[in-house]
């Protein structure tokens, strides 16, 4: 009978402990209003046939609904309502309070991919492993605009915000693969930040699992994948790129080399930079984080001390990202760099 | 009594159409029929637009990935086809047209409390109607009409016209309440008691209530979003400490209010063509009168409906939940007295009279899915998903709109003497209903199974509810062309109407069609009955 | 230039014809209360979610100089409220004195006001990535901010709006006998004041004093 509604209904297969609870209701609410609007049609049909007028003279009488069939046309339907609400509500009540042995899962979404990561474990893109039978509790963030994690098997959806955490949990019944959706309009790509949960069995995720974790695992999930690779935002530096330009970086930072406000970020990285004090330091990662967090610390010679601070503005993965694009920045690219033979100078004799 | 059909007046000579011809007398214009027809014009240009985009929509849908236009453009197109239909059309569809033609003639004035304000109110939809029309062509809006931050707030393409053009728009739709709430508490008629308005003049009054406090919080939040865009002070930010929800709930407060400003209208326009097209009383008066305010009041309350998912506590949606529940009783009490009404009528089943039962179908079944979207746990799975846009086009296609071309063919003859064909009427009524079931039911199905909002590109398994989605749609446009056709012909060559070619009791129907120009022949009109008394009320009240 | 008639000709009578303005006027206060509820319930939340740098922002601002603009505020009200009076009096000349003094408070509201702006720009207690106030580095301070330029510059709008509403009255009122017209104008005018100044009352405590 469940089989057979659900197809009627065109609804998704029932992939979560959830879905087959949501969908009891479902059932008993959607068949309730075809047969009340069915009901309200073929009476209204009825009486136009029925109470059709006959002649131009026709007369009608003065009719108004006694106390009972009103309170009753009241009264039924605000049971059924209510009745579905108290349903309803305690099922979401349910749906939102993860089991105390939930497995955590983060998930990170952004323009336009969802990221997980397990709290000692591996990350991915895209695709989200768990094990069956196991509630799986989602916390879930946001790098940009507001998106909405929708497993349509698991009948689960629940809004992925910026600068806080949403919960949502599930446990899901048996081994497959379910589509994710992003069920809130982010843009461009809104229609395409789609993911994957696979459900394996318990003793093929901990399999699995531990593979990861001793990187045995030929392809690593975090791998970006050939269409991922064209998004910008899922490539490091090209993400850094952008960033430096949002961040109004290269006002003063060239990266042709050219002579500009501040130190060219061209052939940056590890650097031997002169500095204001008289030192010299290596322009590694740290240094140049530094850079952005406190400025004014270790100004480099001939330049003025200009630059505010980034501290509270840029999170740490942006830093990351602009690092990383710092890093591409070489006059000569590493692997075409060839190997210099030594040079002899030949000694002047005086 | 039974009033029969008056074709002794003739097409009268002098009427408020041809009361001064230049361009002037009708631009500088303040006869509430005058502005009435002007607004008709104008809400009409905006649905063909809305019209337009949404076939586009549709077109694009025929195939999973790219069809007929890039992402961009398509988020672009669904944004200005919500825009368009809501505000620049189902907001002013019934108030602005109808409510304009009718209110004083129904409360036996002259003309509305304001009747420059009322002149005013057309420019100020214009001026926002063109602002928003300039902002589309110079590539505006990918947000949806929802405009959520952080990412109206945040992205490359251009929204603050579209913002300005709405905020602009929002000025007249408060004007219009302004006054219609005033010219009904000021202005009726001798022996006009509450008791005996018309219920669309009820309809309009709730509508009125809605309008009149609800649109400021609009106002006040796409002010917001513009100078969040223009000066970053992070309102709903959370970088800067702010809230992206708080928009949320700024925006749905407002809009979803907005709703019953586009259906109780609607319910008002039934409620009239019910009763004169069954020959009957409303079997219900009161209930029908103060459900209009319980809708208004109510509906106030119940804007986390929209947010279930959103982050709100679950508190929250609880309440919300439940208010929403009661919100729908007062529907529930209309049908039931609209049905009611039916029986033991004398029914004529002309062209208003197959819009009332598209209406009627559609409105319970429309109305129930929003009971269901309510019942919250059901809700997850549909949210944001095409069950939820099939559930609100049920209810501002196959409710709202069907009531809108019911009160056109209604009034018609009212308003401009003529009567049009009675066949294609019921011809373009079927397509219609027809139509709009082949678009919509296939929507429910793609919500159950799964299929998002706002997608460019979707899961191939979605394809075939889409095609037959956008089958209907194209039998949906076809219905509105033949209607377009023949009333736009009737104006010149339909048959002379008549002072009541419909036999109604409604108080319109008193003065001759089309109207004086200030509404009445000789004095103003005292009231001894209301208007849907078909029969002589004995003493003792024959309940049946 | 033939006087308009004392009665729009759509009114019954002259009763109801000032019922009906004096409605409208009610219904359009009752907009602006909606427009100013939005920020109140911006204010409500983030003075949640940071309550103690609502608290150090708030003792930041100048207390003393806010009170005196309400002060100013509601002297305006009361000159407001004599113009009415001698509108009701049929006195042209003192209505229109009493506007202007309405629309002096006005003004000098808004030049304190102002004056309190210049101070906050120079010292940096600005909205959202402008906010350099070092003082108060807790998070929130900035949306304190965010919401007292909203809250304040909305406000200060309407000042300017209701000052020029009353300017044009008074300038009415000084050319020609008060007609029935003129009258309901300045009781319009003047139900838009107070409503200015009723707002402030609220903003005032609420941005100042808690």
């Amino acid at each position: 009978m469940n089989e057979f509604l659900r197809r009627v209904l065109f609804l998704p297969e029932q992939a979560s402990t959830f879905s087959r609870q949501v969908d009891s209701l479902h059932y008993f609410v959607i068949i309730t209003t075809m047969i009340a609007s069915t009901a309200v049609g073929m009476a209204a049909l009825f009486f136009f046939v029925r109470f059709r007028r006959r002649s131009e003279t026709q007369t009608t009488p003065y009719l108004l609904p006694p106390l009972w069939l009103e309170s009753l046309f009241v009264v039924v339907p605000l049971t059924f309502f209510l009745a579905w609400f108290g349903r309803g509500y305690r099922d979401f009540v349910l749906l939102q309070t993860p089991p105390k042995d939930a497995m955590d899962v983060y998930v990170m979404a952004k323009q336009w991919m969802w990221k997980f990561s397990y709290p000692d474990g591996p990350n991915s893109i895209g695709v989200l492993r768990v094990p069956a039978n196991r509630p799986i509790r989602l916390l879930m963030t946001s790098r940009d605009v507001i998106h909405s994690f929708f497993v349509p098997s698991f009948r689960i959806k629940q809004d992925v915000l910026p600068g806080r955490y949403t919960q949502t949990w599930f446990e899901a019944v048996q081994p497959g693969n379910y589509q994710v959706l992003c069920a809130e309009y982010c843009g461009t790509n809104h229609s395409m930040m789609r993911g994957e949960v696979i459900v394996l069995r318990p003793d093929e995720f901990d399999t699995w699992l531990a593979d990861q974790r001793r990187g045995l695992v030929r392809s690593q999930d975090g791998t970006p994948t050939p269409d991922e690779d064209e998004l910008p935002q899922a490539n490091l530096i090209r993400q850094g790129e952008q960033l430096a330009v949002r961040y109004g970086c290269l006002k003063c930072h060239s990266i042709d080399g050219s002579p500009h406000i501040a130190p060219t970020w061209l052939d940056l990285y590890q650097r031997r930079e002169p500095l204001e004090s008289g030192e010299t330091i290596v322009a590694d990662e740290g240094y140049i984080t530094e850079s952005m967090m406190d400025p004014r610390a270790k100004v480099v010679r001939g330049f003025n001390p200009v630059m505010p601070t980034f501290k509270g503005r840029i999170s740490a993965p942006e830093a990351a990202a602009i690092v990383e694009f710092i890093k591409s920045l070489r006059s000569q690219p590493l692997e075409q760099a060839r190997s210099r033979r030594p040079v002899y100078e030949p000694i002047r004799r005086p | 009594m039974n009033p029969s059909v008056d074709r002794d007046a003739g097409f009268p000579a002098h009427h408020y159409l041809n009361a001064g011809t230049t361009v002037r007398s009708w631009l500088l214009t303040t006869d509430h029929k005058r502005i009435g027809v002007m607004y008709l014009g104008l809400i009409l240009i905006a649905l063909f637009l809305g019209g337009m985009f949404a076939l586009i929509l549709r077109f694009e849908h025929l195939t999973p990935g790219p069809t007929i236009m890039d992402p961009v453009t398509y988020n672009r197109m669904f944004t200005l086809h919500g825009v368009t239909m809501v505000w620049f059309f189902l907001i002013p569809a019934i108030p602005s047209v109808f409510g304009n033609f009718f209110l004083p003639i129904m409360l036996g004035a002259k003309d509305v409390a304001f009747p420059r304000w009322n002149l005013a109110s057309v420019y100020i939809y214009a001026v926002g109607a063109a602002f928003t029309i300039g902002a589309m062509i110079y590539g505006a809006a990918d947000t949806g009409w929802t405009f959520y931050a952080p990412y109206s707030t945040s992205t490359a393409i251009t929204v603050t016209p579209v913002l300005l053009g709405i905020f602009i728009l929002g000025f007249s739709t408060i004007v219009t309440g302004i006054n219609f709430i005033v010219t009904i508490h000021t202005m009726r008629g001798p022996g006009l008691t509450w008791m005996r308005l018309p219920l669309f003049v009820w309809a309009i009054y709730g509508t009125s209530i809605i309008q009149v406090l609800a649109t400021p919080v609009l106002g006040l939040v796409l002010l917001l979003v513009a100078v969040e865009r223009i000066f970053n002070f992070g309102l709903f930010d959370p970088a800067r400490g702010g809230d992206p929800i708080l928009f949320q709930h700024l925006f749905w407060f407002y809009s979803h209010p907005a709703v019953y400003i586009m259906v109780l209208p609607a319910m008002g326009v039934i409620s009239e063509t019910v009763s004169c097209f069954a020959r009957k009383n409303i079997f219900g008066y009161r209930a029908v009168a103060y459900s209009s305010l319980g809708i208004a009041f109510v509906g106030f309350f119940t804007w986390g409906h929209h947010m279930f998912v959103a982050g709100q506590s679950t508190f929250d949606a609880g309440a919300f939940g439940v208010l929403s529940m009661f919100v729908g009783i007062f529907t529930a009490i209309k049908v039931f007295t609209w049905v009611g009404t039916l029986y033991k009528g004398a029914i004529r089943f002309t062209t208003p009279f197959a819009y009332i039962s598209g209406f009627l179908f559609f409105l319970v079944f429309g109305g129930m899915t929003g009971i269901a979207v309510a019942t919250v746990s059901l809700d997850v799975h549909w949210h944001d998903t095409y069950f939820v846009v099939a559930h609100f086009h049920f209810i501002m296609v196959g409710a709202a709109m069907m009531a809108f071309l019911a009160a056109l063919h209604y009034w018609f003859p009212k308003m401009f003497g003529r009567t049009y064909s009675e066949g294609w009427g019921l011809v373009s009524a079927s397509l219609i209903i027809l139509g709009f079931n082949a678009t919509f039911i296939p929507q429910f199905l793609l919500g159950n199974m799964g299929m998002p909002r706002r997608y460019y590109n979707y899961p191939e398994r979605f394809q075939s509810l889409h095609v037959a989605s956008t089958a209907g749609s194209t039998l949906l446009f076809f219905g509105f062309v033949i209607i377009f056709i023949y009333l736009v012909l009737a104006l010149k060559y339909g048959r002379v109407a008549g002072r009541n070619p419909w036999g109604s009791l409604g108080f319109e129907w008193n003065t001759p069609s089309p109207p004086p120009p200030h509404n009445f022949e000789k004095e103003l009109p005292t009231f001894t009955r209301g208007p849907h008394e078909y029969q002589v009320v004995p003493e003792v009240s024959n309940v049946a | 230039m033939s006087p308009e008639p004392e009665v729009a000709e759509h009114f019954a009578n002259a009763q109801v014809q000032r019922n009906a303005v004096r409605l409208g006027m009610w219904a359009f206060l009752g907009t602006e209360i909606l427009l100013f509820a939005g920020l109140f319930a911006g204010y409500a939340e983030y003075r949640s979610l940071y309550p103690e740098a609502f608290f150090y922002c708030s003792r930041h601002l100048d207390a003393t100089l806010a009170m005196i603009e309400t002060a100013v505020l509601i002297t305006g009200s009361f000159a407001v409220v004599l113009a009415h009076h001698y509108a009701g009096e049929r006195r042209g000349g003192l209505t229109s004195l009493s506007l202007l003094a309405a629309v002096a408070t006005g003004g000098a509201f808004l030049a304190l006001h102002g004056v309190e702006y210049v101070t906050h720009f120079h010292e940096g207690a600005l909205p959202g990535r402008y906010y350099t106030l070092a003082e108060i580095p807790i998070a929130g301070s900035s949306m304190f901010f965010t919401l007292y330029f909203l809250m304040t510059g909305l406000h200060s709008l309407h000042v300017i709006a209701g000052a020029g509403v009353l300017a044009w009255l008074a300038l009415r009122a000084a050319r020609g006998p008060i007609t029935e017209h003129k009258y309901n104008a300045v009781e319009l005018g003047g139900l838009y004041w107070h409503l200015v100044d009723l707002i402030w009352i609220f903003l005032f405590p609420l941005l100042y004093l808690i």
